[in-house]
């Protein structure tokens, strides 16, 4: 039996937490994830899980600590946000490339300067080319369903891959909504035993972990890198399917939203795609022809599907919560520009809208704007301006 | 998504206005209903003005903007008027309970409006009287339930109290009951 709760993103992180009752969980707070190091540290004082909670000095140390417990053999966690995420940012690497499927929630913050403590992507942005698995989170419930996923999607034994699970900083940690928690016993028996293949505590079959690696072979094992980001797809999509038996709901690559027979669409990431999901209808209740893509697998970038997706759409907004400074674009944008490249038929006009970055509102009527720009594309066929930041001051 | 009502409670730093906004999410989550339940997240400090939201309605909510147009407001601390527009975005029909020893009348003549309904509550007295320090945020939940049928209040009672009993001694969940029960019945409408 499923219980229905009003809960927060970090309480609903915590919660997964608790429920897969990771080995080992290295952590360091910091806003706006603390609620989720906190409520675990909470359960692992009072009993409720069985790990090894490592209290550490930075976030450095955190996925350090991590992937050490993830190389002796243990399921191993951690949690972090904007600078933490930067912090940890050569360990990142490292844990990808040694392969070690540490499953972590990641809290979507501002990068500084200036110091900004509210939600926007640059923090997993920054971090999409270490090797980790990027998913993304609309609310509550898809952050808790995410993670309890990540897990089974890192350990598969055809990937072995971290995977970083995002939702928005305060607008969903913070913003108490409905969620459906599964049992204990379900979640444990989806996640199964931890058995890795290889690993420092297994003394019998002694290996060695950060080999020195130079010319001769780091190029073979950062070619096997991306051929496990090439079987994600495939082991992402079977996950959701078993994890749709245990809870009845459904994930897959990404979500089409009323994107069928859609003449324009909106391409968005995390919770302003509920936001504009919204906007969708109220423009659909007018006979407005309008779709929505919903990114949640961001690494590997499942290019193939989604360009089939806006295949038959005549004009396509991608909404980035981060800028890449490139002057071309957000990070969301510019992939999915290359992703139509090559789609069939007719090219697919594409505009760009960064938004909402350090905590900026994004409202319906900003959002019912780019659809009206949308249409007006779809119109003429032209595109006055590509890339537009959307609710600041010039 | 026809109906979604959207609440903004307007406190003070200490007043327990997110608080407020998370126990009646709560609640009427456990009636059935959706809810979400946010405080606008400043600059943290003891006495300055804080914004905390809920959304309600039969359908599952995925707005995730700010609230901007609150069909009820819930004033904890009346010197806010001075500092804040709490009319701000509220529709014609807006309803308001305020944290206040005047009448509804004369509360409406301070906020400036024509339309809506006017609720006053002594919610400082009752804090003080039972809770024994000035936290109005429980008194102005019991206030809220009786002006806008939200719950039914045994409802409502039954539900807090279950969340109190997790954080709280059991004479400070019964006297925040008390807070909620004398608000349910002092709470004033206009004649």
């Amino acid at each position: 039996m499923s219980r229905r709760v009003a809960i927060t993103g970090n309480e609903a992180a915590a919660e997964a937490m608790r429920q897969i009752n990771p080995d080992v969980v290295a952590a360091y707070p910091i806003t706006p994830a603390t609620e989720i190091v906190q409520i675990f540290a909470d359960f692992v004082a009072n009993g409720d899980v069985d790990t090894e909670f490592v209290a550490v000095e930075s976030e450095h140390s955190a996925m350090s600590a991590t992937i050490g417990a993830s190389a002796a053999g243990a399921r191993a966690m951690t949690a972090t946000a904007s600078q933490g995420l930067a912090l940890m940012w050569e360990m990142l690497y490292i844990a990808a490339g040694l392969r070690l499927p540490i499953v972590a929630p990641i809290v979507n913050r501002a990068l500084s300067a200036p110091i900004n403590i509210h939600c926007d992507h640059s923090d997993t942005m920054g971090a999409r080319d270490s090797g980790w698995i990027q998913i993304y989170s609309e609310d509550a419930q898809e952050a808790y369903d995410n993670i309890i996923q990540a897990v089974r999607i890192a350990e598969h034994p055809d990937i072995k891959l971290p995977c970083m699970v995002t939702m928005d900083g305060f607008i969903v940690s913070h913003g108490m909504g409905n969620a459906e928690l599964l049992d204990d016993d379900v979640v444990q028996k989806f996640i199964g035993e931890y058995k890795p293949e290889h690993y420092l505590l297994d003394v019998d079959n002694p290996i060695t972990v950060g080999a020195l690696d130079f010319s001769d072979w780091y190029f073979e094992h950062r070619r096997q890198l991306a051929d496990a980001h090439t079987r994600v797809k495939d082991v992402v999509l079977q996950i959701a399917k078993e994890f749709k038996e245990i809870s009845g709901r459904e994930y897959k690559l990404f979500d089409a939203y009323r994107l069928d027979d859609a003449e324009v669409a909106i391409v968005v990431i995390n919770s302003a795609a509920g936001t504009a999901k919204t906007v969708v209808d109220q423009l659909r209740e007018k006979g407005l022809k309008v779709g929505l893509l919903k990114i949640r697998l961001f690494r590997p970038f499942p290019y193939e599907e989604i360009s089939e997706a806006l295949a038959g759409v005549k004009a396509v907004a991608v909404l980035d919560r981060a800028d890449s400074l490139s002057l071309m674009g957000g990070p969301l944008y510019i992939d999915l520009r290359a992703a139509m490249y090559d789609a069939p038929g007719p090219r697919v006009k594409m505009v760009n809208y960064i938004y909402g970055l350090g905590g900026r509102d994004i409202n319906m009527e900003q959002i019912a704007g780019v659809y009206d720009d949308l249409f007006e594309i779809a119109k003429t066929g032209e595109i006055k301006q590509a890339v537009t930041y959307l609710g600041v001051r010039e | 998504m026809a109906e979604l009502l959207e609440i903004r409670w307007h406190g003070r730093g200490g007043q327990g206005a997110k608080t407020a906004a998370l126990l009646l999410g709560e609640a009427v989550s456990a009636s059935g209903k959706y809810i979400q339940a946010f405080p606008e997240y400043g600059p943290e400090r003891m006495g300055a003005p804080v914004l905390a939201f809920n959304r309600i309605s039969e359908e599952p909510i995925r707005l995730h903007c700010q609230v901007l147009n609150p069909a009820i407001v819930v004033v904890l601390d009346a010197t806010l008027l001075e500092a804040t527009d709490v009319t701000a975005g509220v529709p014609e029909d807006g309803l308001y309970i305020i944290n206040t020893n005047l009448s509804p009348e004369e509360m409406r003549e301070q906020l400036g409006i024509t339309g809506g309904k006017v609720y006053t509550l002594d919610a400082t007295q009752i804090a003080i009287d039972t809770i024994g320090r000035d936290i109005p945020n429980t008194p102005m939940m019991g206030a809220l339930i009786r002006t806008t049928g939200l719950l039914t209040i045994d409802e409502f009672v039954s539900n807090t109290r279950e969340r109190l009993e997790a954080k709280f001694r059991p004479d400070i969940v019964e006297k925040n009951i008390q807070a909620i029960e004398r608000a349910y019945q002092e709470v004033q409408g206009e004649e």
